[in-house]
């Protein structure tokens, strides 16, 4: 209890810097198998096109529902999945790449400068490999260092992370670590290579909340003493508040809200974020929240219509959403982007609902 | 959101990892710099062979079995150090030896028999000796097969077979065969059925297509006729055998098994995790799946060495190898002879080899259930 | 409270209806329970000394982290513990009668009709190759063998299925065939086929997502409420039990820690861990606090530690903490606390809040 999250330092101004990424209509679109000798005909758009930027050192929250594509996105940035369509360029120091078309022996370099942290600790790393295997396999494949300086790195990376004395550490198994030192060891891995940029997949969700919230801290310090940008995979809006400079709302494939984490909080705008924020339970009964708007549940973006996604369960769907295509993300608020045709309405019109039932 | 309690977590593993080793034991307390990796890394694999054996000797059903082997091997060891030591090679060699058992007959009138043992019938000593022979006259005709004999210079602890031959002898020069044979045939499944499985699984596709249809071919063809019409066509010898018993149950039922625990591990985020570092597609398979597929591995090598020294036994028993001595081998003389049908009567001739098949077969397979229980937390009792 | 539902159900399940609902009378009373798994190496003590009581009507939540117990007593109060658990001592009366002591066959008999439990993990609840509906009659047909025609079985679902906010005709669909959300209202309609009086949800909304949790707590509370059930909530989620629960236990390593009316705990924790469990739970609303975590690891409840429980990790231990173990005591309002420091825990809030 010597330390607790801090308010990060004020936020890196994205614009006045070139951003470290920068995404334009990425699109993931799975086919659904007719069997074997025929063409699929379906698609799944589990992204479909959405742009967005990273700065250097800045913390983005991608947050959804369960099958928003908001994995898929996290996955096709660090190339385990090759995009149907769009760029993705990345820019760090002199190194310059459109990420979607690195080939071959390009992709291992470009693995220098990424990472990832997944969600299960348990499955993260190889049962049958050291913690020293494990954190070092960056180095070994990418061939950094020698033996002994490879070792120096580990011990430095695991004191960082606190597992102290890191010797103790070096050749266990993963399976005599519990949890929260795993997902330390796993930050630890993704740190070795000095990246700038790190896609954390869901990373506390899976641990019990006191140790929930020291690797947060521990990530949110690490990022800002080696300025690392994270992109941050969350389904829980209050991890990605301590977590985030900006959120990302994800609704089937699409990015239906952007913006600083506190203006989205304070003042969301699209009704899908407003639905998720206030089903969100609040650790204190004396709050009352107010009721979600929306109905029905998440379904599938298999060959979806052109207008607008949330239109089925959208409670104030009205003929401009019907006629139009799925809304543009357009500036409602300072660096704050709504997709939605009736952004500037919302709040009068849940205030009419609201006084209506 | 599930959070996962330790106690359900078990390494399914053969080498189940060690607990509690630090840098400083394993370095002899020199630090990492003074030691090089590969002897910490051979440390770490012999306190997990530690570690897996200490579940294994619990386990009675692999005990016996690995007893029963044991024995086996001794059999095996034995062979030529008795060759080289008390047995006369013109006598014992399990192929060339000859030594039959010399009775004396009284020759009496036909009919007249009244005991079996030491008298003969006139006609029968004409038949077996020479037509010359007369009534009275004191024979010696050599017996074969012969019981157990353990009379004069050199006994026969389990008899003669139809040539003469120890069958003693004949039994324990098999057992290094079919040790020989079980390794070679094991050995290529594995090597054969942990690669395309691991390369199926992770490649998926066309590879994966490919390689199980073929996989799917192989299984769906009986594989004794198969190998009965092979060693029809060529003159198969043990290693050759071995080899094809291998590469067929390797390209089979085994690779299609290894593949769906390959997959198993395929989806993990330890191979996203090693795949984000850098990793090539071979390092991935060889570093990240094999090793984790190979607990499995062993225990189909077990149950492999089972079924090729009774694939052996039959071929041999049907004349179809090219061998010089083998359990199926003995049978098979013994039949050829026309002893199969006899009962007890000739016991020696067929149940030595006959149940040496069966218990090392049964040996081998207790083995491999003990290993399934380590590797499988699951059956292990609590 | 406004309905997501589209068609408001109309609840005639008789027997609950008609049932008479004295607050103040305890149903449930768990009386100094103690538990222990036996395994090789030794013996562990999962529930230790708990003791506490649900009232007719009234939603109880037991809060902790993973390992400390909270399904152990889940599985405790149905006798649905794995074969090397043993009570060591203490009672678990429902309506006065010790569920301890009644043979296999009659708890038998009392589960699911006089207590249900929705499992963690709706998708394992179900057999993935029967019918809902079909899975559903077995536990009628257990429990009410002859006593129902088979049109008056269907009848009944299907107003279960109504009242969970489920169309009747999904009674015929196999599992797969229901969304997450959907098969979580059938596990619920399913423990309440047989009008119990109680019902343990087990992690109900886990894995689920917010706006699906949301509906599904909705449901739970309005059952509650209009049936007149007890619930027993057990959540690793804090802020879920302080959405739906009447009284709240927390719990550490097999002990329950801190026992009270959930609005008043949540305003004034006293036990340490406690505290710092509901101060280290981020939140959407109100100002970002800052986070305090909680330095340490769970003990080994193979060799759990001595005295307190959490007294290695405890800011205020002191000697006394390591030998003699804190009793549950009431420190005013039913707000009990098993602590020796218990007036010293207001001080962390100005440690916090500097």
């Amino acid at each position: 209890m010597t330390e607790t999250i801090a308010p990060p330092a004020a936020s890196p101004q994205p614009s006045s810097r070139r951003p470290l990424l920068e995404i334009r209509d990425l699109e993931m679109k799975f086919p659904i198998s007719r069997g074997l000798f025929r063409a699929p005909a379906d698609f799944v758009h589990a992204v479909d096109g959405i742009s967005f930027e990273i700065a250097p050192g800045e913390s983005l929250g991608l947050v959804g529902e369960s099958g928003c594509g908001k994995s898929t996105t996290g996955r096709m940035l660090v190339k385990l999945m090759e995009p149907t369509g769009g760029s993705i360029m990345f820019r760090d120091g002199e190194y310059e790449r459109d990420v979607a078309k690195v080939r071959g022996r390009e992709v291992k370099d470009f693995r220098r400068r990424v990472q990832m942290i997944f969600q299960d600790p348990y499955e993260s790393m190889n049962p049958r490999r050291t913690i020293y295997d494990t954190v070092s396999e960056p180095l070994a494949v990418q061939n950094v260092g020698s033996v002994v300086e490879r070792e120096q790195r580990v011990l430095e990376l695991l004191r960082l992370v606190g597992l102290t004395p890191p010797e103790n550490f070096l050749f266990r198994y993963p399976h005599e670590l519990s949890g929260g030192q795993r997902q330390r060891v796993a930050v630890a891995r993704a740190l070795v290579m000095n990246p700038s940029f790190v896609v954390a997949d869901e990373p506390t969700s899976m641990l019990d909340v006191s140790i929930r919230i020291s690797i947060m801290e521990l990530m949110a310090g690490l990022a800002r003493e080696f300025q690392v940008s994270y992109l941050y995979i969350t389904h829980d809006l209050a991890v990605a508040r301590y977590m985030c400079d900006r959120i990302a709302v994800m609704y089937l494939g699409k990015i239906v809200e952007v913006g600083p984490t506190e203006e989205i909080l304070a003042n969301p705008k699209h009704p899908y974020t407003r639905a998720l924020l206030s089903a969100v339970p609040v650790p204190d009964p004396s709050i009352r929240r107010t009721p979600v708007e929306i109905k029905g549940g998440i379904s599938k973006a298999i060959n979806p219509p052109p207008e607008c996604r949330f239109i089925e369960r959208c409670p104030f769907a009205a003929e401009v959403c019907r006629t139009n295509p799925h809304p543009p993300l357009e500036e409602k608020g300072p660096r704050h982007f709504v997709a939605c045709y009736r952004a500037d309405e919302i709040e009068e019109l849940a205030q009419v609902a609201v006084a209506a039932s | 959101m599930t959070t996962v309690d330790d106690q359900n977590v078990h390494p399914a593993e053969l080498g189940v990892p060690a607990s509690g080793a630090s840098a400083r034991e394993l370095t002899g307390g020199r630090g990492l710099a003074h030691t090089p990796l590969w002897r910490i890394r051979l440390r770490l694999l012999r306190r997990s062979l530690g570690i897996t054996w200490g579940l294994f000797r619990q386990n009675r059903m692999g005990m016996f079995g690995l007893a029963l082997i044991a024995l086996f091997a001794v059999m095996a060891i034995s062979h030529p150090i008795l060759m080289a030591t008390v047995w006369d090679p013109a006598i014992y060699d399990p192929v060339d030896g000859y030594d039959a058992v010399m009775t004396e007959f009284t020759v009496v009138e036909n009919g007249a028999l009244t005991d079996e043992a030491s008298q003969i019938e006139l006609n029968q000593a004409r038949i077996e000796l020479n037509p010359m022979v007369t009534v009275g006259q004191v024979v010696t005709i050599p017996t074969q097969p012969a019981p157990p004999t353990f009379e004069g210079e050199h006994w026969h602890i389990l008899g003669t077979d139809v040539h003469g031959r120890d069958i003693m002898s004949q039994l324990l020069f098999s057992t290094r065969a079919a040790f020989f044979l079980g390794a070679v045939a094991a050995i290529t499944t594995v090597l054969i059925a942990t690669s395309i499985g691991a390369v199926a699984a992770y490649f998926g596709g066309f590879v994966d297509n490919a390689l199980m249809r073929f996989a799917d071919l192989i299984l769906l063809m009986p594989l004794l006729p198969v190998l009965i019409l092979l060693s029809a066509m060529f003159s198969m010898n043990m290693v050759i055998l071995g080899i094809m018993i291998g590469v067929l149950s390797g390209f089979g039922g085994v690779a299609i098994v290894l593949k769906s625990q390959a997959l198993a591990i395929k989806v993990k985020a330890f191979i996203d995790a090693a795949k984000v570092a850098g990793g090539s597609d071979w390092h991935v398979i060889f570093r990240h799946i094999v090793p984790n597929v190979l607990p499995l591995s062993f225990l189909f090598m077990m149950f492999g060495v089972t079924e090729a020294i009774a694939i052996e036994s039959t071929l041999s028993f049907f004349g179809l190898l090219n061998v010089d001595m083998t359990w199926g081998l003995m049978i098979q003389s013994a039949r050829d002879n026309g002893y199969l049908l006899s009962g007890t009567s000739y016991w020696w001739l067929l149940f030595p080899a006959g149940l040496a098949v069966s218990f090392l077969c049964f040996a081998f397979f207790l083995v491999g259930r003990g290993m399934d229980e380590v590797i499988n937390p699951r059956l292990r009792a609590r | 409270m406004t309905s997501t539902l589209e068609h408001e159900p109309a609840l005639s399940l008789e027997s609950l209806e008609n049932r008479q609902i004295d607050p103040t009378r305890p149903l449930l009373e768990v009386d100094r329970l103690v538990m222990h798994y036996k395994i090789k190496a030794g013996e562990v003590s999962a529930v230790e000394d708990v003791s506490f009581t649900v009232h007719q009507g009234e939603a109880v939540g037991l809060v902790g982290e993973s390992g400390c117990g909270k399904t152990s007593i889940a599985l405790s109060l149905l006798r649905l513990l794995p074969s090397n658990a043993t009570y060591e001592q203490g009672e678990i009366r429902l309506n006065g009668e010790n569920l301890l002591e009644l043979s296999p066959e009659e708890m038998r008999q009392r589960r699911w009709k006089d207590i249900a439990m929705v499992f963690q993990g709706a998708m394992n609840s179900w057999n993935p190759v029967y019918r809902v509906g079909d899975q559903i009659r077995e536990a009628l047909d257990t429990h009410y063998r002859g006593a129902m025609t088979y049109a008056e079985q269907r009848a009944h679902m299907e107003k279960l299925f109504q009242a969970v906010g489920l169309p009747p005709a999904m009674l015929d669909r196999y599992p797969h065939e229901f969304s997450g959300g959907m098969r979580q209202r059938a596990v619920i309609a399913m423990a309440l086929s047989c009008s119990p009086e109680l019902i343990i949800a087990d992690e109900p909304t886990t894995a689920l997502d917010v706006i699906v949790q949301d509906q599904i707590l909705k449901e739970l509370k309005r059952i509650q409420a209009e049936l007149g059930m007890s619930i027993i909530y057990i959540s690793h989620d804090i802020a879920v039990i302080a959405e739906v629960t009447d009284s709240l236990g927390v719990m550490y390593a097999g002990k329950l820690v801190e026992y009270g009316p959930t609005a008043d705990v949540f305003a004034r924790p006293r036990h340490p861990y406690a505290y710092l469990l509901l101060r280290s739970t981020p939140s959407i609303t109100g100002p970002r606090r800052q986070l305090a975590p909680l330095e340490g690891e769970p003990p080994d409840l193979l060799h759990p530690p001595t005295g307190c429980r959490f007294h290695p990790r405890c800011p205020f231990a002191t000697e006394r903490c390591a030998t003699d173990v804190p009793p549950l005591e009431d420190i005013g309002g039913g707000h009990k606390v098993a602590c020796w420091h218990h007036d010293r825990v207001p001080a962390l809030e100005g440690a916090l809040q500097r």
